[in-house]
């Protein structure tokens, strides 16, 4: 992939990350005695980086997806091959856009129970490390904004958590950190035997080991699985998922909402960028085990979630099924599915942020998140109620919604690649509505009694800060054809590098020859309309050629 | 008049590059000009000198009394002992004392940095001892420990009723030996350089004379680091044995030139250096005196222990083996890597399990010994630079997080549980942040040194293809995050609900503008390391020989 500089404001993507973190530091120097002016400060600065991502967005050029644009480059440890090295493409571009948006939602919707200066300083780093993870694209500086989000997501859970917070914390760092251990090891002996295959200095730069490939077949299935051990624990894939209830739930709302809607796609963001692009063959060779890996997490993580009395813990599990919908989508390994597991990161953060937004409303007026002894919420309080019921069925993935766009094309892909595992993940769906609406009639259906007869509905300021999330979660589920047109041409460059660089892989298609050439294929799926059903498309550019029973 | 006869007549000296020896003269003249001066020059009227004596004697009673008592029954300190009831005057000596030994070590420092100028290594006394850039880079590490270290002494000394100027003088002999141990060019000086430094050493662990475990800190040590050290001597006998040479560059040629067809001595003589050495840098499982000693021994005592004693050892390893040695690698890298792994997990579970910030710290310091090992067993010049780099790294977070220990650690030294340290968040958020950041920073998180100075080791180890020794390495580091961790729920994240909320707990500790400053360097120190490494990055590199 080559890259593109911005010519109007070089530096946008730098600026992007750099703007929290200096409004970190301002808070950290302010005086203690002001305490109203730190939820400003940090609103500021978490404001200024949501418009900066907004004009990126607008700026992105969406003809070049595939290519990183806004690239900059500055050196940073010249002696060790490091640097400074950000671009956003197709695949980072919504995910770079939703954390910045994000961000100073949960900032205004929550506030500091107490202690506000280090929670929103706290805040800020944490925005500055995602937006970091996401943009990088030096090896060493993306491990170094991968491990970082640990400190402040740490501080923030055992901080001002609830429950068995400290416990939590440490149970999510030590995990994290495990995971992320290997990698960085990984990443070092990647370097090396790069260098020392292509001769010249040692380099971290993404693109330029990526584009290379010049590690022997085991090798890199090694590295690869060192890489995705710290993505699956991130992501969280089904057997090391086990911190993410409990940091999840002790978490307080923003802590959960960050969380959910950013954090855990630094590792499905991480198995794109890091595994497909770094690892095509081990990617091939692993895929049957990850979406193995990502179906029980499907079925698991909805079992679980049906099986909870916490509500917070239940969209925490929920997060489980749906982070499995987007590995099988990724390792489904064709344009369809991949398209649709990226769409899906941004949909399960607009949505899963919403839900843990709302819990964290309930949580605030009944101070319980017992679904047992909530009940009828839908008399005192139906603004709040159809606010949920909204981001409820997009959880669910009711056609016209945005979680019904990415699922359908993740099912797709999947059923192309790996039938019977789309089979079941489909079963998912179903258990997704069912724990989902189970949960909804008891929290808000039924007859109000007690303090839940009280509770006041929407606030102003709440109402504000769910309107983007609705309206992000509508706009997706009717038209996404702007979302899909930036994302796919980056998914068919990954998918092409794949191709490229397996002997003997083509792209699981439906019904369509492996031998039929890479520009059909390119052709036929292109002008593909991905928001439901279009799979017929395929068929008619597969029918060209002479078909074989696969 | 003398000097002025002395200068006419024509004297032959031999020819010794004296400005080039000044990090090791510097430190060493240093300390005995405060010797002579403390001994000789009453700095304060007759009264007071008597009752210092009074008041060493009085410890010596304490210590003879608390010998002979069960460590239960220990006696309370004297109320007239403790600090806070010592006139002002008492403070101003220690002052001098620490100004001083702060000033030579900051001299020492220039003149490293003027020799690191010069093109040439400094040779002196017939080879024996070279200043080379590898030399003069752990001298700056040495003596800008003791210098990092220094600011905290007066009010530490003066609280815990440790002699300031006894510790000043050890300090700076001990910098001296240090020196002389990179620099030694030889076995036999580095076997002086050792024992100058050792010895110094061993008396600074003992010197809190009102606490047992001070003097059994100060024993352990010197029992165990004798021990240690007649391995050290029987392995240069051997190796001398084998090769006819003490001299380090000797045997490396002695043994690039010829192969020793029958090597039992040489691998003996190995062996026990590797022994030798290994217990100065407490790497396990020589390590057992590590943790009482750093935990017994003056906090500022542990701080140089853990930064300026183990860069000392660890080029002493360095010079024997990846340089003289170096041709017989991979006899000794199998050894280094055992040795590695064991520091490694050692340190980071033994330092997970304790419920005492010292010894966290300790056994933390114990698996960072570990780390360096990683460096040591890669025996290329990436692993040299990484050791160097760590070692420069590590040195001011030790100082930093021991300094904070010593300012909490009351009037006896002794409080260091992590129930002293419960709510520090609010009671000192200044504190708490300094602590957490160089916490983190041994955790190897991002943006601190301590992040660089693993990826460094890890690199070294990687390109060295000990793939399993970085593995371990790495997991290590996750297990010794977890004692870091406690140490800060400790701070933070305990409800006030949690302990006894005894009033010493609600008490802001003093933290003095020593002790600060030294906790604000170490801290900036720490994260602009972590920031841009490149600077230290290209000195090590230098060093190393890249």
């Amino acid at each position: 992939m080559s890259a593109l500089a911005s010519t109007s404001f070089p530096a946008a993507l730098t600026v992007l990350v750099l703007v929290p973190a200096a409004g970190a530091l301002v808070l950290l120097a302010m005086p203690r005695n002001r305490p109203d002016l730190f939820k400003p400060v940090a609103l500021v600065a978490s404001a200024t980086s949501a418009v900066l991502a907004v004009w990126v967005l607008a700026e992105f050029d969406a003809g070049s997806a595939a290519v990183f644009q806004f690239w900059q480059q500055y050196e940073w440890i010249s002696g060790w091959g490091v640097s400074w090295q950000v671009g956003v493409d197709g695949l980072s571009l919504f995910l770079v856009v939703m954390t910045a948006l994000i961000f100073p939602l949960a900032i205004v919707g929550v506030d500091a129970e107490h202690s506000p200066k280090p929670y929103y300083a706290w805040m800020l780093v944490l925005e500055a490390g995602c937006l970091g993870t996401f943009l990088a694209l030096d090896l060493v500086m993306f491990f170094v904004f991968f491990e970082i989000v640990l400190v402040p997501m740490y501080f923030l859970i055992g901080g001002w958590g609830h429950g068995r917070r400290a416990y939590a914390a440490i149970k999510f760092f030590l995990f994290t950190m495990f995971g992320s251990a290997l990698m960085l090891v990984a990443i070092v002996a990647l370097a090396f035997l790069h260098s020392s295959a292509v001769g010249g200095a040692v380099t971290f730069d993404l693109t330029a080991i990526a584009e290379s490939q010049v590690l022997a077949t085991n090798t890199a299935r090694w590295l690869f699985l060192a890489f995705a051990l710290a993505f699956a624990v991130k992501v969280p894939l089904f057997p090391v998922h086990t911190w993410l209830p409990d940091a999840h739930t002790n978490a307080p709302t923003a802590g959960s909402v960050i969380l959910a809607a950013v954090m855990l796609k630094l590792g499905t963001y991480g198995l794109v960028r890091f595994g497909l692009y770094l690892f095509p063959e081990a990617s091939v060779y692993f895929a049957p085990l990850m979406i193995t890996l990502g179906v029980i997490g499907i079925v698991y993580g909805a079992i679980a979630a049906a099986m909870q009395r916490d509500l917070k813990r239940l969209v925490a599990y929920s997060s489980v099924a749906h982070l499995g919908f987007i590995v099988i989508g990724t390792f489904a390994l064709n344009t369809e599915g991949l398209t649709g597991g990226v769409l899906q990161m941004v949909n399960h953060g607009v949505s899963t942020g919403a839900l843990f937004l709302l819990v964290g409303m309930i949580y605030e007026r009944r101070h319980s998140r017992e679904i047992s002894e909530l009940g009828g919420l839908q008399k005192p309080a139906p603004l709040l109620a159809a606010v949920f019921m909204v981001v409820m069925l997009s959880s669910v993935g009711l056609p016209g919604l945005n979680g019904f766009v990415g699922e359908l094309l993740v099912l797709l892909g999947a059923f192309n690649a790996h039938r019977w595992w789309a089979v079941v993940a489909a079963a998912g769906v179903i258990l997704a509505a069912v724990y989902l609406l189970w949960a909804y009639q008891r929290v808000f259906h039924g007859p109000a009694s007690g303090a839940n007869a009280e509770i006041p509905d929407l606030r102003w300021r709440e109402g504000l800060v769910m309107v983007p999330f609705v309206a992000a979660i509508v706009f997706m589920g009717v038209y996404p054809k702007p979302v899909i047109e930036r994302i796919e041409p980056a998914v068919d460059a990954i998918i092409a590098h794949v191709e490229d660089n397996v002997s003997g892989f083509a792209e699981p298609v439906a019904d369509v020859h492996p031998s039929v050439s890479l520009e059909d294929l390119a052709r036929s799926t292109g002008k593909v309309e991905h928001n439901g059903g279009d799979s017929g498309d395929h068929s008619g550019g597969g029918a060209e050629h002479s078909e074989e029973g696969g | 008049m003398m000097g002025t006869v002395l200068a006419q007549l024509p004297v032959r000296t031999p020819s010794v590059d004296w400005a080039g020896l000044l990090p090791v003269l510097l430190p060493a003249a240093g300390a005995l000009v405060l010797l002579m001066v403390r001994s000789l020059v009453p700095s304060r009227p007759g009264g007071r000198a008597g009752r210092r004596a009074k008041q060493v004697h009085t410890g010596e009673a304490v210590a003879r009394a608390a010998r002979e008592r069960s460590e239960q029954e220990r006696e309370e300190p004297r109320p007239d002992a403790s600090g806070s009831h010592l006139p002002a005057q008492v403070l101003v000596p220690a002052v001098l004392d620490a100004v001083w030994t702060f000033a030579v070590a900051v001299a020492g420092l220039v003149s490293v940095a003027v020799l690191w100028q010069r093109d040439a290594d400094v040779e002196a006394f017939g080879g024996q001892l070279v200043m080379d850039r590898i030399a003069l880079f752990v001298a700056a590490v040495v003596l800008g420990s003791v210098a990092l270290a220094a600011p905290t002494l007066p009010r530490y000394c003066r609280r815990v009723g440790v002699a300031s100027a006894e510790l000043c003088v050890l300090a700076l002999l001990a910098a001296a030996g240090a020196v002389v141990m990179a620099g030694a060019a030889d076995l036999i000086v580095l076997f002086l350089g050792l024992e100058t430094m050792s010895i110094a050493a061993y008396v600074m662990a003992a010197l809190n004379l009102r606490r047992l475990e001070s003097l059994e800190a100060g024993l352990k040590y010197f029992v165990l680091g004798a021990f240690s050290t007649a391995f050290l001597l029987f392995g240069i006998a051997l190796v001398y044995g084998a090769t006819g040479t003490t001299n380090l560059d000797g045997i490396a040629g002695y043994l690039d030139t010829y192969i020793v067809l029958r090597d039992g001595m040489l691998l003996a003589g190995l062996a026990m250096l590797l022994v030798g050495l290994g217990f100065k840098v407490a790497a396990a499982p020589f390590h057992a005196w590590a943790p009482d000693t750093y935990v017994g021994a003056p906090t500022p005592v542990t701080a140089l222990m853990a930064s300026a004693v183990k860069a000392a050892g660890f080029a002493a390893l360095i010079r024997v083996f990846v340089e003289a040695l170096g041709t017989r690698a991979d006899d000794w890298r199998p050894a280094v890597f055992a040795l590695a792994c064991a520091t490694l997990a050692v340190g980071s579970v033994l330092a997970a399990v304790q419920s005492d910030a010292k010894r966290i710290l300790a056994y933390s310091s114990i698996s960072h010994a570990g780390f360096i090992l990683v460096g040591v067993q890669a025996a290329s010049d990436e692993g040299v630079a990484a050791v160097l780099f760590y070692l420069a790294a590590y040195a001011p977070v030790a100082v930093g997080s021991f300094t904070v220990v010593a300012v909490l650690s009351g009037q006896r030294d002794d409080r260091t549980g992590l129930d002293t340290l419960a709510g520090l968040g609010t009671r000192r958020p200044a504190l708490a942040l300094g602590l957490t950041i160089l916490l983190l920073a041994q955790a190897g998180v991002p943006f601190t040194s301590g992040f660089v100075a693993k990826f460094s080791v890890i690199a070294a180890a990687v390109e060295a293809r000990s793939y399993w020794l970085a593995v371990v390495a790495m997991v290590s580091a996750v297990v010794a995050a977890f004692a870091y961790l406690r140490v800060v729920v400790a701070m933070y994240f305990r409800d006030p609900g949690d302990e006894a909320d005894t009033a010493e707990q609600a008490s802001k500790p003093a933290i003095g503008i020593g002790a600060g400053a030294v906790i604000v360097v170490a801290v900036l120190l720490t994260v602009a390391m972590g920031v841009v490494p490149g600077v230290l990055e290209s000195l090590s590199s230098t060093a190393a020989g890249l």
